[in-house]
């Protein structure tokens, strides 16, 4: 007979699994996807795929050279591109694309030792690596459909100019300005923006997907939108249209809520949705940049491990002792 | 009743046996008795090789108080005095008894005449009695505490999976239990009773709560199906309301949980004088053909009960449930006076972990709100002031964490490791 396995409790397990997470959020961002593809055409589609196959390309190689186990089967590496292209304004050369990938993939994530080690958001990072880098080409944004009243464009060429409005990002009309856009076209994404933050509806769909599978806790997004809101409100603007422009919705429900780099505790994602909140606010309130809701969450990022020190569980029937002595 | 409600974990319950009545196991060929089995020292055998034994007859004892006798389950011969290997890696005796097939009682056994509490706890000892849901403590030692205790809490949530044997005993012993409550009531000045039963069981809840009518102190409380719902501090908390602190014992916040087979127990032992010689088990499993209850001899090999139920490629033995139970390495181990379950599973699908993604979810499950990603991280580094603050000593290995984890991380096991990593002997030492 073969030996008896010995093996520590518990011996069933859960069925869950990071790779079973991953796939939620990518069905998730799917509804994103094809609105981005309706309202921006199909080079919304085809800068997504670009972003996944580069993003899953470079952790493949990085794991390879670095010679650690391969990690592309979690799918993370595909949520960090998806991600990362929705952030991408439509007309953005494939080429930065890519470099904005290795950006996420290779320099934050893989660098700092891989999935779950990353200090700050991957898709974050090398959006606003690209965004000062290249902030002409980051802050061009299209009319939705535009493709439709032109011959097919792949990329902004002179001859394109025409249809080219350099609207600047809607989150730089602040204030008591009155909205350009009106409501209903905020709401289904008919306004120049991140092929992935336009479409108000669609984010709604994936995040609301994501709440009811428990994938996220509605404790960040929930905070990060309210204090927006609230603070924008109290000082005279328009808070559903803070709430439905710029890059928030996609930001509080995709990126505030990555595991790795916001707090585990519920009291933690509070404290990191206020935050963002504030810092989102200020930026676009008072800052001389439009994009709010990325350098507020990057920094958000940053705190984490200080929140989560300072928001930790107290144990059931903890004894609090003025010093505690390790004796052993 | 207002119940109280923790984290925890809910689990498929593959209660497969809950319907199948207790069958009384065949006397084996041989019996394998250790010395120690649950918490407390090891006894010192009272009998050599060679000689004649009774049934029921004591053959282990010891002067220290965190110890119970240990009496012979046959009649027949003592074969050989050899070593046996516990759980945790430490030796003791074991007593080998051929039996001769007659099962004659020895004659010093007669009900214990009870007087005073004095005497109830001296029988208790004297019954070999421990607790019967698994973790073993000495019942005497439990039951000799200074404060004033106000509630018995009898333990039948019985909330890891594939178990039965508690739910079959207040199902097939149900006069033992109701009077077993009684007895201890009375003889320990306590007020009222509370039998707590999981949710899942209803039919068990029925009948007590028809049963226990008449009477004003003994209340069934229904409680929902939560693992870790049977651990004693989550029991107390949520019927009372109270909270065993750190370094406190049940008794120190006014309660006595006693498990209810172990109520069973003590009941027919005052009646009859029969120490425990036999406990009830439930054999289950994938690789089990024949999943059933059985009352077996305490000494039994597990191998003779993997043959009656028909158990075939098994890879895995687990004494107790798939939460907390113990891998078995030798089918040759006897079964012991704590053992409530025999899992026999064919695969082992023991996970690969990949890096921890920092989901929480293990922090959201654990009963005792500990962090168990903060844990791991802090025994990586060997960080003993962290351990420490993070209250290691608080996790009761329920493996909740371990469960739930998506990445399939260690969890419970790193809690082990880092509580023997402190070399903590008991909580009081930990805080100075």
């Amino acid at each position: 007979m073969e030996k008896l396995i010995v093996s520590p409790s518990p011996h069933q397990r859960g069925n869950s699994s990071t790779t079973k997470i991953m796939t939620l959020v990518i069905i998730a961002l799917i509804p994103s996807i094809i609105a981005a593809t309706v309202i921006f055409g199909l080079r919304a589609l085809i800068l997504v795929l670009t972003c996944v196959a580069s993003s899953v390309l470079f952790e493949f190689f990085c794991r390879k050279i670095m010679k650690r186990d391969n990690t592309i089967s979690d799918f993370s590496a595909a949520v960090t591109g998806i991600i990362l292209a929705l952030n991408f304004p439509v007309t953005l050369p494939l080429w930065m694309a890519v470099l904005g990938c290795f950006v996420a993939i290779v320099i934050t994530k893989q660098l700092f030792g891989g999935i779950g080690q990353n200090f700050a958001n991957p898709a974050i990072v090398g959006r606003l690596v690209l965004t000062l880098s290249f902030t002409k080409e980051m802050s061009t944004w299209v009319k939705p459909f535009w493709y439709s009243s032109a011959d097919l464009l792949t990329a902004p060429t002179p001859l394109a100019e025409k249809w080219l409005v350099s609207y600047s990002s809607s989150e730089g009309f602040v204030g008591k300005i009155s909205p350009p856009v009106d409501y209903v076209d905020l709401f289904l994404g008919k306004t120049g923006g991140c092929i992935g933050e336009t479409c108000a509806v669609a984010i709604i769909l994936g995040g609301i997907f994501l709440l009811m599978t428990r994938v996220i806790s509605p404790a960040a997004p929930l905070t990060f939108i309210g204090t927006l809101a609230v603070l924008t409100a109290v000082s005279g603007g328009d808070a559903l249209y803070h709430i439905l422009s710029g890059g928030l919705l996609f930001g509080a429900f995709f990126m505030a809520t990555d595991y790795v780099t916001t707090p585990v505790t519920t009291k933690g994602k509070v404290i990191f949705g206020i935050g963002c909140g504030l810092i989102t606010f200020l930026i676009r309130t008072f800052g001389a940049y439009p994009e709010g809701v990325s350098f507020a969450i990057l920094l958000m990022n940053l705190l984490t491990p200080y929140i989560d020190r300072l928001t930790r569980t107290k144990p059931f029937g903890m004894v609090k002792v003025k010093e505690v002595k390790g004796n052993g | 009743m207002n119940i109280r409600s923790f984290n925890g974990v809910h689990l498929r319950h593959n209660k497969n046996t809950e319907s199948e009545t207790t069958v009384a196991f065949p006397l084996p060929a041989r019996v394998v008795i250790p010395m120690g089995m649950g918490m407390g020292e090891p006894c010192v055998p009272l009998v050599s090789v060679g000689d004649k034994v009774f049934l029921g007859q004591k053959i282990g004892d010891s002067d220290v108080f965190m110890s119970v006798p240990v009496h012979s389950s046959v009649s027949g011969t003592v074969k050989e005095i050899k070593n046996h290997l516990l759980h945790g890696g430490k030796l003791c005796k074991a007593v080998v008894i051929e039996p001769d097939g007659k099962q004659i009682p020895h004659e010093n056994i007669k009900p214990p005449e009870i007087k005073t509490t004095k005497d109830f706890i001296n029988a208790i000892r004297e019954s070999g009695a421990v607790g019967l849901g698994g973790a073993g403590f000495p019942t005497h030692v439990k039951f000799s505490y200074d404060n004033h205790v106000d509630t018995l809490i009898i333990n039948a949530a019985e909330c890891e999976p594939y178990i039965t044997s508690d739910y079959r005993e207040m199902m097939e012993n149900t006069a033992d239990v109701y009077d077993g409550i009684k007895l201890i009531l009375e003889n320990m000045h306590i007020n009222r009773a509370k039998l707590c039963i999981e949710k899942n069981k209803p039919a068990a809840i029925r009948l007590f709560t028809r049963m226990t009518a008449k009477d004003d102190n003994i209340d069934v409380v229904t409680l929902p199906t939560r693992y870790p719902q049977g651990a004693e501090k989550m029991l107390l908390f949520s019927t009372t309301g109270r909270v065993i602190r750190e370094n406190q014992i049940t008794s120190e916040e006014n309660a006595l949980v006693v498990n209810v087979s172990t109520v069973g127990f003590l009941n027919r032992y005052m009646k009859t004088g029969m120490p425990l010689v036999s406990r009830r088990l439930t054999v289950d499993g994938d690789a089990v053909g024949m999943p059933c209850n059985i009352e077996v001899l305490i000494g039994t090999t597990i191998g003779d009960i993997l043959d009656y139920a028909n158990a075939e490629n098994y890879r895995k033995l687990i004494m107790g449930g798939p939460m907390m139970g113990v891998c078995m390495s030798d089918p040759d181990a006897p079964i012991v006076k704590t053992h409530n379950a025999l899992l026999a599973l064919k695969s082992d699908d023991t996970p690969v972990s990949s890096p921890c993604i920092r989901c929480g979810k293990c922090i959201k499950v654990c009963p005792v709100n500990l962090m168990p990603l903060e844990l791991e991280k802090a025994y990586n580094t060997k960080n003993k002031e962290e351990l420490l603050a993070l209250r290691v000593n608080l996790c009761m290995n329920c493996g909740a964490c371990s469960y739930v984890c998506p990445a399939k991380r260690p969890l419970a096991e790193t809690n082990c490791l880092a509580k023997e990593f402190l070399n903590v002997k008991s909580p009081k030492e930990m805080i100075k």
